[in-house]
C-alpha cells in the first residue's frame, strides 16, 4: 500500500473529518477536523498496518484558532509506508484522547506534550511532567514563553517528588524546617543566614527529627 | 519516620495468629531505591526509581530531564544553520552523524537533498559510518566495563581516540565537529584524511576482533547477558524502538536500507539482526553493524568522486549562492555574491513554507527532526525525534523482574545518551 493509497483508505472510513491528503517533498499529511476521534483514526490506521508511531508533535499557532495542532507521524514497518496525521486543538479545550491504547509508545511522546506545551490527553494514565521538573509552572515551547525563561520562586534545592528516605539521617528535603540547616556544604548568602539562623532559634529544641539532640549546624550561630 | 515499638506476645492464640500474618508477609516489605540521576553505570544523568523487594525489581519508573536544555525552544529563534552546533550536543557520542541528519533534514525542506554534490554525499556517509563505529565502540567498551570487563573499555578507548582524530582532521574539531552545512560541508576533507581511514579500518579490524574474543563467547559475558530484558518484535514496534535495538529484537528496518538517503543505495552492507531480543542479541547486532561499518567506508575510500586528494577538483557545496556561501575570493570582488553572503549570514537560508519530516538512522536510532516553516530563514517548530528518549521509554516495562545488578547491563544493552534523550 502506498502512502495515497493509506490516506485514501482513512478518508473512505472516516468521511469528511479527513481532509483531501496534501504532499509536500513526497511526504502525505491528513487533517482530521475533530480532535476527540483521533485516537479512533488512529486505531484503525494501525489496523491498516500503521504499526510504527514514528513521533508525535505539537506546534503552537500563537494567535491563530485552533492554538495548537497535534501530529502524528505514523510508519507501517511492513511495506515502509508513511503517514502522517494532523489535528487542530482549541486553547480554551486544550484536550485530546490519548493515543496510548493504539501504541504503547505514545506514553512518553504525550507526555513530553503535556510539559512542552500544555496539552492534556484524556486517557492517559499516567500525565506527568517529563523534561521539566514536576511543579514547574510554565509550559516552555509555548510562543509566549520568551527565550531567556521566565522567574520562578521555586525552590532550589529539589525539584522532584518527596524522596522516599525523608526523615532519615542523610536525606534532607526541600522546604523542610531544618533542611538547609542539615546541609553540610550549604552556601547561602548573609542575609539568607540570618533568616536561617532566626528559624533555628524559633525551634529552639535543638533537636532531629528522631529527638536526638542535634549538634551545631554549620549556619548556627558561633 | 522509623519509630521502634516492643511486640509483647503472650499467648498461644495470639502466636499462631502472628506466625500466619508473617508467613503472608513472606516477601518481606518493598523498598524503593533511587538509582541516579549520579551513578557509574546510568552513564550520564538517568535517574530510575526501583521499587524492590529482595533485590528483585518490582517496578521501574526512569526519570529523564536532567539534561533539558531547551533545544527546540533555541531553535525557533536562530536561524537554520546557527542551530548546527546545537546538534553536536545530542548524541555528543556521534557528532558528526548528528550533523548530517540535520542538513538532510533542511536540505529536505529545501527540495535539494537528492541533488546533493556526490562528493559530498560520500565524505557524508563516511562521518556518518565513522560516527557509527565511535558511539558503538564507547557504548561496548561502558557496557562491558559495568559488567566488569574493563580491559575492553581500555581497547575500545583506544579506537575512538583515532576516530576523533579523523573527526579533528576534517572538521577542526574534536568532539564539537559542526562539520556539515545546509547543501554541503564546510570544506572538503584533507588530501590525506582518506589514507587516514584507510589506515583505521586496518587497525580497527584486528582490535574488534580482539574485543569480541575478550566478550563474544566469554561464559561470565554470555551468562550475564543471555535470556536478559527480552524485547519481543512486537514490544519492539509497539514502543518505537530504533536503530540496533530494534533489529536486535528480530526487525528487519534500517533506514539506510529502507529508506535510502545519501548514496547508500550505491553500497553494499548488510543490516544484522537479533532472533531472540535479549541483552545478547543487542551486544551482536552492533559488533556486526561495527564490521559493516568498515565494510561501507572501504568501498567509499574505493568509490569517492574525486579520487582521496580530490585531483579533478570535484565541488562538496551544491552551486547555489542562494543556499551555500560563496567562496570568499569571490564575496570580496563581485558584487552578486557579496550580496549572497551577506543574505545567508544576516537572514538565514531562505526555506519555503511547508512541513518535513527526516529521519536518519543515527548509532542510537531513528534520528528525526520534524521541520515546520512558514518561510524564511528560522523553523517555526523544530521537533527532535531523539531515540534515545524513546528506546528509553521501554525501561519501566523490561526492568521489572530482573535483579538489580541486572540493571547496569540493561541499561548497558540499550545504549542511549542522556544529551540526546532530554535535549
Amino acid at each position: 500500500m502506498t502512502d495515497l493509497e493509506a490516506a485514501a483508505a482513512i478518508k473512505t472510513k472516516f468521511g469528511e473529518i479527513i481532509s483531501e491528503p496534501a504532499e509536500f517533498r513526497g511526504e502525505i499529511s491528513i487533517n482530521v477536523a475533530d480532535a476527540e476521534r483521533v485516537a479512533e483514526v488512529c486505531a484503525f490506521a494501525k489496523s491498516i498496518g500503521f504499526n510504527y508511531l514514528v513521533d508525535v508533535s505539537s506546534i503552537d499557532n500563537y494567535g491563530d484558532d485552533p492554538r495548537w495542532t497535534v501530529v502524528y507521524h505514523l510508519r507501517a514497518i511492513v511495506n515502509g509506508a508513511e503517514i502522517r496525521l494532523k489535528t487542530g486543538v482549541s486553547e480554551e479545550k486544550s484536550e485530546l484522547p490519548s493515543v496510548i491504547g493504539v501504541w504503547r509508545t505514545a506514553n512518553w511522546h504525550e507526555r513530553e506534550i503535556y510539559d512542552m506545551m500544555g496539552i492534556r490527553f484524556t486517557g492517559h494514565p499516567d500525565l506527568r511532567r517529563i523534561l521539566m521538573w514536576e511543579g514547574y509552572p510554565y509550559h516552555p515551547l509555548r510562543k509566549d514563553f520568551p527565550l531567556a525563561g521566565k522567574p520562578t520562586d521555586l525552590p532550589g534545592v529539589a525539584f522532584t517528588l518527596v524522596t522516599p528516605m525523608e526523615g532519615g539521617p542523610f536525606v534532607t528535603v526541600a522546604g523542610g524546617h531544618d533542611s538547609i540547616a542539615r546541609e553540610p556544604r550549604v552556601r547561602v548568602p548573609e542575609d539568607d543566614e540570618v533568616q536561617l539562623n532566626a528559624r533555628i532559634e524559633a525551634r529552639g529544641d535543638n533537636k532531629d527529627l528522631r529527638g536526638r539532640a542535634f549538634g551545631p549546624g554549620p549556619m548556627e550561630k558561633k | 519516620m522509623a519509630t521502634v515499638q516492643d511486640i509483647e506476645i503472650r499467648d498461644a492464640a495470639a502466636l499462631a495468629a502472628q506466625a500466619v500474618e508473617d508467613a503472608q508477609d513472606i516477601h518481606g516489605e518493598k523498598m524503593v531505591l533511587n538509582m541516579g540521576p549520579s551513578h557509574p553505570a546510568t552513564h550520564g544523568v538517568l535517574r530510575i526509581v526501583l521499587e524492590l523487594d529482595g533485590e528483585v525489581i518490582t517496578k521501574a519508573d526512569p526519570d529523564v530531564g536532567y539534561l533539558h536544555r531547551g533545544d527546540e525552544k533555541i531553535a525557533e529563534n536562530m536561524t537554520y544553520t546557527q542551530f548546527i552546533p546545537y546538534t553536536d550536543r545530542l548524541d555528543y557520542l556521534a557528532p558528526l552523524a548528528n550533523n548530517v541528519a540535520y542538513a538532510l533534514a533542511v536540505e529536505k525542506l529545501l527540495g535539494i537533498d537528492k541533488s546533493l554534490q556526490p562528493r559530498c554525499q560520500y565524505i557524508r556517509v563516511m562521518c556518518c559510518e565513522l560516527a557509527r563505529i565511535s558511539a558503538h565502540l564507547l557504548g561496548l567498551g561502558a557496557f562491558a566495563m559495568d559488567t566488569g570487563a574493563v580491559t575492553v573499555f581500555l581497547l575500545t578507548f583506544t579506537e575512538r581516540e583515532k576516530v576523533y582524530n579523523l573527526a579533528e582532521a576534517a572538521s577542526g574539531a574534536r568532539l564539537t565537529t559542526s562539520y556539515t552545512r545546509i547543501g554541503g560541508l564546510m570544506r572538503d576533507v584533507p588530501p590525506t584524511w582518506c589514507g587516514q581511514v584507510k589506515q583505521f579500518c586496518d587497525e580497527f579490524e584486528v582490535a574488534l576482533g580482539e574485543a569480541e574474543t575478550l566478550l563474544t563467547r566469554n561464559r561470565i559475558w554470555v551468562d550475564r547477558l543471555r535470556d536478559l530484558a527480552v524485547v519481543s518484535r512486537e514490544m519492539a514496534i509497539d514502543y518505537g524502538l530504533s536503530g540496533p535495538n530494534l533489529r536486535g529484537s528480530g526487525v528487519d528496518w534500517d533506514l539506510r536500507k529502507n529508506r535510502p538517503y545519501l548514496c547508500y543505495k550505491d553500497l553494499e552492507f548488510d543490516i544484522p539482526v537479533g532472533s531472540v531480543g535479549d541483552c545478547y542479541d543487542r551486544y551482536l547486532v552492533r559488533m556486526e553493524e561495527m564490521r559493516q561499518c568498515v565494510r561501507i567506508l572501504r568501498q567509499c575510500l574505493e568509490k569517492i568522486p574525486g579520487g582521496w586528494a580530490n585531483d579533478s577538483h570535484e565541488p562538496v557545496n551544491i552551486a547555489d549562492g542562494k543556499i551555500t556561501l560563496p567562496s570568499k575570493q569571490k564575496v570580496l570582488t563581485s558584487m552578486e555574491e557579496l550580496i549572497h553572503q551577506f543574505m545567508l549570514v544576516t537572514e538565514g537560508v531562505n526555506c519555503p513554507s511547508g512541513e518535513i519530516y527526516f529521519g536518519h538512522e543515527n548509532p542510537k536510532g531513528e534520528l528525526g527532526f520534524y521541520i515546520n516553516s512558514r518561510g524564511g530563514g528560522v523553523p517555526y517548530r523544530l521537533k527532535i525525534r531523539a531515540p534515545s528518549f524513546i528506546n528509553l521509554s521501554i525501561l519501566g516495562e523490561l526492568l521489572p523482574g530482573c535483579m538489580i545488578s541486572d540493571v547496569p547491563v540493561v541499561l548497558g544493552s540499550l545504549d542511549f545518551v542522556m544529551g540526546e534523550s532530554d535535549r
